[in-house]
């Protein structure tokens, strides 16, 4: 039996993509939800929440629609670059963003809450403009928050299923991911290929967890 | 000794803030030495702390206007807001808030290596010498005593080379034993750097120590502003100096009695006799005489009395009675104002007026020098 290893590839790399851009997103969301006194911002935080209640499928149907080449997002894409974002890399990305949104927004906008702006005003005093004082006194301060939503956010998108079918579909080498790997072969009753993709899958995400609690454990965060 | 080279030296720090909060509005102008140490007193709630952090730029007010010597930091009719790090000031806060990720040295070169070489006035071995920093510099915040940790912000915030160092209640967060080790490095910036302090403060017995200039404050009002002496000898401040209204006075120790356990003050009008001090003959000592503490006798008691202190003194002038008050406040002259309180009985039976010549009978004498002090009789 060879064993194909694309889709664990692909899983890997939707799941680094997904994750530096979700960092990249969730920083300025989460501490604008952190720190804002605004009463809409509850409607922010709703739908920045609604990933992790809404059934994957409903998420994975607009979803379809909105990356569609009629849907608002598909279209201006198309207009963009020519190509379609429906059963694409690129169409995945985005679907991943969204669907693992709020496991990273929500340990970041804890760690800012957490951290205060105390520290952030002291910065100022002493010359570090708003976005020194972020990088070298916030976001040290908030490491374990940042390990924590990354680790989220990469383990979430390696494990979804639902919305990757409906957006991505199963193309081999581009939409193919692991867990819709897995469920094709159970479905041809290839047990064994199920076998390994699985375990493996559950012993990597099992040592990625253990390595995050072993860190916070033995780095406790400051001052605390 | 440090030189400064931009600073507002002889000039002033003029600030006028209008903010309303939900509960509590500030409308406050301030017109300051830019130079020794100012102290924002008042209760709590009398808004010191905002007009602190509208000084820094970290409340913006919608009608401010702000300026330190020549540099305008604020002035909203121009929509000038200078942000708080183009400020070149120094915030001490009532909590530490050192950073817990850095060691004490690398708490203390963050501002410093932020301040470009031409705009340094503080070396890094003054500083870390006048607040006996050297010891620590290795550690982690958190292994540090909170006395240890103000000393480290204090020492943070002068490396930064401010042009004006903000002090919010720095001694709040101490208790008695180590605001008692953190006051003499307060008292050694005063004398030996010339920054100027604006600093926060509810308490009075500290502010007596260590201040030039007095601010008081009163529901996000400043009620009345002058030097500490002209402040502490004028009437009427009784509704917002309570128990601690009185006279300071500077003196000098010119003797000590070893036999009685005394000590010799002297002041512009004469000499003071107070419990022995451990301070050397020749040392300077501020002292605080509460109103309270000051009685009146039309002739001088010689033999009859165990008063230690017996001045003679002219009445300066007399509080009108306040309603509701039994006493008022009697301003005498012993050749440095001093004030008494006395009854409106006492008042209506000596028949007091101005520029009679009486004495001024002082029962006790506190001495500005301890933070929490006891009167001593």
């Amino acid at each position: 039996m060879e064993l194909d290893l694309t889709p664990v590839w692909l899983t890997l790399k939707l799941a680094a993509v997904t994750t530096v851009i979700l960092l990249i997103v969730s920083t300025p969301l989460s501490w604008w939800l952190a720190h804002t006194q605004k009463r809409w911002s509850a409607v922010v935080e709703a739908i920045v929440a609604l990933p992790l209640v809404l059934p994957p499928t409903v998420l994975g149907f607009y979803l379809l629609l909105a990356l569609g080449s009629n849907g608002v997002l598909g279209a201006s894409w198309q207009a963009l670059t020519g190509a379609s974002l429906v059963f694409t890399f690129s169409g995945l990305v985005i679907a991943s963003v969204l669907y693992s949104l709020p496991f990273v927004v929500q340990p970041l906008q804890n760690a800012f809450t957490a951290v205060g702006r105390a520290p952030l005003e002291a910065a100022w005093c002493l010359r570090a403009s708003p976005l020194d004082a972020f990088f070298r006194v916030i976001v040290p301060l908030t490491r374990r928050g940042y390990i924590t939503a990354a680790v989220l956010g990469f383990t979430h998108t390696m494990g979804e299923f639902g919305v990757v079918l409906m957006v991505g579909g199963s193309i081999p080498g581009e939409t193919q991911v692991l867990s819709i790997a897995i469920y094709e072969h159970v479905e041809v009753l290839d047990y064994t290929t199920a076998h390994y993709l699985s375990a493996g899958l559950l012993l990597f995400t099992f040592v990625v967890l253990l390595m995050v609690y072993g860190f916070n454990r033995r780095f406790p965060a400051h001052g605390h | 000794m440090a030189t400064s080279g931009v600073t507002a030296e002889g000039g002033r720090l003029q600030a006028r803030f209008q903010v309303t909060f939900e509960a509590f509005s500030l409308d406050v102008d301030l017109d300051l030495p830019a130079q020794g140490i100012t102290a924002l007193f008042g209760p709590s709630g009398s808004g010191k702390s905002t007009v602190l952090r509208c000084l820094a730029g970290l409340e913006r007010s919608g009608s401010g206007v702000m300026q330190l010597g020549d540099r305008v930091w604020q002035d909203e009719r121009r929509g000038l807001f200078v942000p708080p790090h183009r400020r070149s000031l120094g915030y001490v806060f009532q909590e530490p808030r050192l950073f817990p990720h850095l060691t004490v040295a690398g708490n203390l070169d963050f501002g410093y290596r932020r301040t470009p070489l031409a705009e340094r006035r503080l070396g890094w071995d003054q500083v870390i010498e006048l607040l006996d920093l050297h010891h620590l510099l290795a550690r982690r915040p958190a292994r540090l005593s909170l006395g240890e940790q103000q000393r480290v912000a204090i020492g943070r915030a002068l490396l930064a080379s401010p042009d004006v160092l903000l002090m919010d209640e720095p001694l709040a967060s101490l208790d008695l034993q180590r605001k008692r080790e953190v006051l003499p490095f307060i008292r050694k910036l005063h004398d030996e750097l010339d920054i100027p302090v604006i600093y926060v403060s509810h308490s009075l017995t500290e502010i007596l120590q260590i201040t030039d200039t007095l601010v008081l404050m009163r529901d996000g009002r400043s009620v009345a502003t002058g030097s500490l002496h002209t402040l502490c000898g004028e009437m009427g401040l009784s509704d917002y100096l309570g128990e601690m209204a009185g006279a300071v006075i500077e003196t000098r120790i010119v003797g000590h009695d070893e036999a009685f356990g005394l000590s010799t003050l002297r002041f512009a009008g004469g000499e003071l006799l107070v419990p022995q001090q451990t301070a050397a003959v020749g040392e300077a000592l501020r002292v605080h005489v509460l109103a309270k503490n000051v009685g009146i006798a039309l002739a001088r008691p010689d033999v009859a009395t165990s008063f230690l202190n017996v001045l003679p003194a002219t009445v300066a002038a007399i509080e009108a009675p306040q309603p509701g008050r039994h006493t008022v406040q009697v301003k005498l002259d012993i050749g440095v104002p001093l004030l008494a309180s006395i009854s409106r009985k006492s008042l209506h039976t000596l028949q007091l007026r101005p520029g009679q010549s009486l004495y001024a009978l002082i029962k006790a004498v506190s001495l500005a020098q301890e933070v929490g002090y006891e009167q001593t009789h």
